[in-house]
């Protein structure tokens, strides 16, 4: 059982483009990226996008499918309306290289810029630490995240108002709550995450955590507890006066 | 269309950005060299993101019982043999200090009820060894090694890739990539490589591996004079995703049965009870209720027959298929929501201790793994052959040309045990990277030849001479050696199917040379798949080749017509390498002996 299907992709590179049409067979159980697959395979040689893993483990696939942020190789074509083409462009906050590929070297940047990770001394005579597994548990669902991005993509900070060199991401900050968050670490990224990090500028729309394929709980279990990190160093009325007066 | 190269410089270039090239990078850089890694995606992409079980080192946190020689016993007995004794004990030895490591850089694992790394069953390996973060270990890995490395002055240069390495005399002396947003070409001038491009999975139509596993480090070594040994052992993974088509390959973690889960036939039979080779009936249960008390970490019982090496599961699999007692789209039911009936709260359970192969399942193919069974069948996986290297510094018969997990050789012989992989990145990876950096700060530099750079940059560029209408599409092409393949060297071998497909490897390289390609040289997957086909080839002749060398059945290879094992080939390595006329030769050479000390400890843990 086979049926024809029309795909409507973003061509083109940095100077312009344009979504062109493509048809191809489609089988039972086919995800975004099988589609295009075959239509590089067909009809598009040069049709350009990243994969890898093909199973929502690496984060290389992200797209912008019907308008919306997500993997190409975890969207199964039967979940989409099947009355419409089905439209495929490149993350539309990272300026364009090629086709459905975008240049997302900025979020390697800003996420080097986070002070790394810096442990307590080991607990054991042997050189090794102990944790609890519900310690573990708190911090694993933020290091459960792949990198596809597309929290960052959706982020009107960075889509729309363009701020990467002043706002990280939610990507970039739930890297940050999971060092803050890790039972060994004892680094203190408060101020930078005040200050370069543009922490602020998050406004908890909460557009990040819905598009996210982890299901991360970005803005409730990563940004608002760095938030309240930052308000109880910076904001706390007490605090504050014994910083004017100096001692804090 | 210009080839204007530009020319970078480092003592030490690591071509690969998975858990080996990673950790040598670390390593080589730590150790004072300048450090340029090449990776063919983007950073943090590699194929170690989708290692699931976990990483297999005798820390003996869950099992006391547990020791670097009861690890060096399982992997040899893993690798019926053949494997090169000397690494199988480094690796046994210096896997716990570097999964310490790891920890140290922020890796975070399970943990057990004192607070320890947790450790959990694996196939063949006899206690519970496996450090884990539920099933992605290989994205905590690859996570931490990354975050790690980015601080440590190394320049990593993400989607590049290399078509041709050059040598000064006999020593390694740079490497030609093309970088895939522009296409533009860099030639690296360097005193040591670490390769580090992992497997070939790319030369067979079903495989749990990505586009970029077309066997690069494999061929470039091959090319540059090196020798490559085992290629005839490829793992067939016996648990990949069969339905639906689309997916079919993806792996199925063998946590799953490591968990509790067992493999069923049509009839419900476990049918892996039906047969238990005699090196593993002493340690293999005798009934279900014993596997099961294994699986719930009761010292006393042995391990179910589901978790036999991968070699012989996937045959057993392959057997139920064929003799009709398959499931309905071609594979085996693979079940481990049967557990719900035996622990409290066992839904719970299976998606705490399974989190991404129930969220692949239900995604991809609509099954929710707590409730019903999965089909499964194999997949190819993993590659034991590659690079023959000292088990030592792990360098090449080039020098300066050095080479570190999958696609280097000797660890794992005949058949990998899970869970080796990533202790074998990381302890290699280190040791390569130390040793590059050593044998780096000891050489003068090196020049390649500027005749031959020009002539690799020519080279790949060919594609491009003339409308893609005059030749070959890449696409098609590398198809048809897939299926060919998978077909004909596969998981059953026939000396007769191995010399047709050795003709048909033949003509296809006759065939490669003249595909075409359209558009231009930025970000063009066609042109990239057509400059992967030349490793492509490569390997898939040095797999046929070596495979019809090897007359006997041993670990990953079966031979229909020579099923059992050959004591003469116990003692033996098939070594490739390329010959003054440009053909590739076979030859047998002894393996490394064994010492005093690792030959009474496998006869103790007989």
């Amino acid at each position: 059982m086979s049926a024809g299907r029309t795909f409507r992709i973003w061509r083109g590179d940095a100077r312009s483009g344009e979504l062109v049409e493509y048809r191809t067979e489609v089988a039972p159980g086919m995800v975004v990226l099988d589609a295009v697959h075959r239509i590089q395979a067909e009809s598009a040689g040069d049709l350009a996008c990243r994969w890898n893993c093909k199973a929502g483990k690496c984060g290389s696939c992200s797209a912008e499918i019907n308008g919306r942020p997500r993997l190409m190789c975890m969207t199964r074509l039967s979940d989409l309306p099947e009355d419409r083409p089905v439209q495929i462009e490149p993350m539309r906050a990272f300026p364009p290289i090629r086709d459905l590929v975008v240049d997302v070297s900025s979020n390697y940047e800003a996420k080097r810029k986070v002070r790394p990770f810096s442990p307590r001394p080991p607990d054991a005579d042997d050189g090794t630490w102990r944790m609890s597994q519900a310690d573990v548990d708190r911090v694993q669902e933020f290091r459960k995240c792949i990198e596809c991005f597309l929290c960052q993509d959706v982020c009107h900070v960075l889509r729309e108002h363009r701020l990467h060199d002043r706002f990280v991401g939610p990507r970039v900050l739930v890297h940050a709550a999971a060092l803050e968050m890790h039972p060994l670490d004892r680094a203190d990224r408060t101020s930078e995450l005040r200050a370069e990090h543009g922490l602020g500028f998050c406004n908890i729309t909460k557009c990040c955590t819905s598009v996210c394929p982890e299901g991360i709980t970005i803005t409730d279990n990563a940004i608002i507890p760095l938030k309240e990190r930052v308000v109880d160093r910076f904001y706390d009325p007490i605090r504050a006066f014994m910083r004017l007066i100096g001692i804090d | 269309m210009s080839s204007d190269v530009r020319t970078v410089s480092y003592d030490v270039l690591v071509v690969g950005a998975g858990g080996a090239g990673l950790r040598a990078a670390i390593e080589a850089s730590a150790a004072g060299a300048s450090v340029g890694v090449l990776s063919k995606s983007l950073l943090g992409k590699a194929h170690t993101v989708m290692a699931e079980g976990g990483i297999a080192a005798a820390l003996a946190n869950v099992d006391d019982r547990d020791s670097w020689r009861v690890h060096f016993a399982d992997t040899m007995r893993g690798g019926a043999y053949v494997n090169d004794p000397r690494m199988a004990e480094i690796h046994a030895r210096e896997a716990p200090e570097r999964v310490r490591e790891l920890e140290a850089w922020g890796a975070l694992f399970d943990r057990t009820k004192d607070g320890r790394i947790l450790q959990r069953n694996f196939g063949g390996h006899r206690y519970p060894r496996l450090a884990h973060v539920g099933d992605r270990t290989g994205l905590e890995m690859i996570r931490t090694l990354q975050d790690h490395g980015v601080h440590a002055g190394i320049t990593f240069h993400m989607e590049q890739t290399v078509t041709a390495l050059f040598r000064d005399g006999a020593r390694i002396a740079g490497a030609f990539a093309y970088d895939r947003e522009r296409g533009r070409y860099t030639l690296y001038e360097v005193k040591a490589i670490v390769l580090a491009t992992g497997g070939v999975g790319r030369a067979f139509s079903i495989t749990s591996n990505s586009w970029e596993y077309t066997g690069d480090g494999h061929a470039l070594a091959y090319e540059a004079g090196a020798d490559l040994a085992d290629m005839e052992f490829v793992q067939f993974h016996p648990t990949g995703m069969v339905w639906p088509l689309s997916v079919r390959g993806i792996l199925v973690t063998e946590g799953v049965r490591g968990e509790g889960g067992v493999l069923r036939n049509s009839e419900g039979k476990r049918f892996m009870f039906d047969q238990i080779p005699d090196l593993y009936a002493s340690q293999t249960a005798t009934d279900e209720e014993e596997g099961w008390r294994y699986c719930q970490g009761d010292k006393r019982a042995r391990r179910p027959p589901e978790l036999l090496t991968r070699d012989h599961v996937a045959r057993c699999i392959m057997r139920e298929i064929r003799e009709g007692r398959g499931s309905p789209h071609g594979g085996v039911f693979l079940d481990i929501a049967w557990i719900r009936g035996r622990i409290k709260d066992g839904e719970a359970h299976i998606k705490r201790k399974l989190p991404s192969m129930y969220h692949q399942f239900k995604e991809l193919a609509g099954i929710d793994i707590t409730r019903e069974a999965m089909e499964v069948g194999p997949t190819t996986h993993y590659v034991m052959g590659g690079v023959r290297v000292d088990a030592e510094t792990q360098m090449s018969t080039v020098p300066g040309l050095f080479a570190a997990g999958e696609c280097a050789a000797g660890l794992h012989g005949a058949n990998r045990l899970g869970g080796n992989s990533l202790s074998d990145l990381l302890v290699f990876g280190k040791r390569a990277g130390e040793h590059a950096a050593k044998y780096a700060r000891a050489s003068a530099p090196a020049r390649c030849n500027p005749a031959e750079v020009a002539e690799a940059g020519r080279r790949a560029l060919a594609p491009f001479d003339g409308a893609p209408e005059s030749g070959e599409g890449p696409y098609a092409l590398q198809q048809e050696l897939q299926v060919l393949m998978q077909d004909e060297v596969g998981i059953v071998r026939r000396e007769e199917e191995m010399r047709t497909a050795l003709e048909s490897i033949g003509r296809l390289r006759e065939r490669a040379s003249s595909v075409r390609v359209g558009g231009n040289r930025e970000y063009n997957p066609g042109w990239h798949t057509a400059l992967d086909l030349p490793h492509l080839l490569t390997v898939s002749e040095a797999i046929t080749r070596a495979a019809i060398e090897r007359r006997e059945s041993r670990g990953a290879q079966f031979r229909d017509d020579f099923p059992e094992k050959d004591p003469a080939f116990g003692a033996i390595s098939v070594v490739l390498r390329k010959g003054p006329d440009g053909r590739m030769l076979v030859s047998k050479e002894p393996l490394p002996p064994m010492s005093r000390e690792q030959k009474a400890i496998i006869e103790e843990m007989k």
